[in-house]
């Protein structure tokens, strides 16, 4: 048997804000290993590495 | 084809979420994480230094997670933790086990990128102690739980210091073990006031299992050990002469209000006792913070 949901507005509104937490999360992950690997790149041209 | 209005589901907030990685312990975890980190030797980077103590948030967030998830039946029995995101019906169990099993594995990768091997094993190890050794075990098992628990929650200075030097020594395991050391006394002078709930949640917390009189004596002992370990990194270096001159005095303090405990009749359900039990619990903290504080200052500035 197939089942549907149908949310209430207060319920829709509910999840567009948490998948909006998701996202930011996400997207902040994303910037933290990014931030990671420049300082682990310059760390390594600082100590002479790749020459 | 049957249409389901949601008007019983879970409106789940953000929030919700957030108070499933128990936010307070996390704080505490940032900061004993942070002392350990600028503790450590040696210059650092600030944004790898920003990632380990991050990633030591996110792994506590995730423990946390896990325990609300596994403990959902004594949380629901439980005065304290009734209104909790699972058993107040915000959010599922499954989704809790998710968050916390997702947020471990990406805080231990982010441990690993920014700070190798050991700094990244000893966080994972620190969440399995935590959800799998503690959660799942101990805390059921024996009156000894929050002890032998306590561990998980006194390694995140040791975690930050191997992720700045890569390396253990002498003075991240002092940090370890004070906060090992005060675990004890400082979630049994508030477990003596909890003493009811425990006891209905069937969780084998020492005032429930050896009685009110025996745990005053444990605090005492425990608080008789706490005292002097805390002095000495004075003795290695890592705290100076604020630290000397804070912990010999908040040592004594420390043991003054638990000997106040050892003489009351605190847990015993009289509110005048039960005073002196949280008189000591209010000031663990002030205690623990203030030496952490002081290792921070002195090492930082130095």
């Amino acid at each position: 048997m197939n089942e549907t949901v149908t949310l209430t507005p207060e319920e829709l509104k509910a999840r567009k804000r948490r998948n909006m937490w998701l996202a930011l999360s996400l997207i902040a992950f994303v910037v933290l290993v990014f931030a990671i690997t420049v300082s682990k790149m310059q760390a390594f041209s600082l100590l002479g590495g790749g020459q | 084809m049957v249409d389901v209005t949601a008007s019983q589901l879970r409106t789940a907030s953000a929030s919700d979420y957030l108070a499933l990685l128990k936010p307070r312990v996390m704080s505490l975890v940032v900061f004993t994480g942070l002392v350990g980190y600028v503790a450590a030797p040696g210059p650092g980077d600030w944004v790898l230094g920003f990632a380990a103590v991050f990633a030591i948030a996110v792994a506590a967030g995730a423990s946390g997670a896990l325990n609300m998830w596994y403990d959902s039946d004594i949380d629901l029995v439980m005065t304290r933790t009734r209104s909790r995101p699972i058993p107040s019906g915000r959010v599922d169990r499954e989704d809790a086990l998710m968050l916390g099993l997702t947020l471990s594995a990406l805080s231990v990768v982010t441990m690993y990128l920014a700070a190798g091997v050991l700094a990244a094993g000893l966080l994972a190890f620190t969440i399995f102690f935590y959800a799998v050794v503690y959660t799942m075990w101990l805390k059921r098992a024996t009156p000894q739980n929050i002890v032998i628990g306590g561990l998980a929650g006194a390694l995140p200075p040791a975690i930050a210091w191997a992720a700045k030097t890569g390396s253990l020594t002498l003075d991240p395991i002092l940090l370890v073990a004070i906060i090992f050391f005060w675990t004890p006394p400082h979630f049994w002078a508030l477990s003596l006031l909890q003493k009811n709930d425990y006891a209905a949640a069937k969780v084998p917390m020492l005032p429930v299992t050896h009685g009110a009189k025996a745990t005053r004596l444990q605090i005492f002992l425990y608080s008789l050990l706490l005292a002097p370990l805390a002095v000495t990194p004075v003795l290695t270096g890592l705290g100076g002469p604020i630290y000397l001159a804070v912990s010999a005095l908040g040592g004594l303090a420390f043991v003054a209000l638990a000997y106040r405990v050892l003489r009351s009749n605190a847990g015993e359900g009289v509110p005048a006792e039960d005073k002196r039990a949280r008189d000591l619990f209010g000031f663990s903290i002030l205690y623990l913070f203030t030496l952490f504080a002081i290792v921070f200052i002195e090492r930082g500035f130095a």
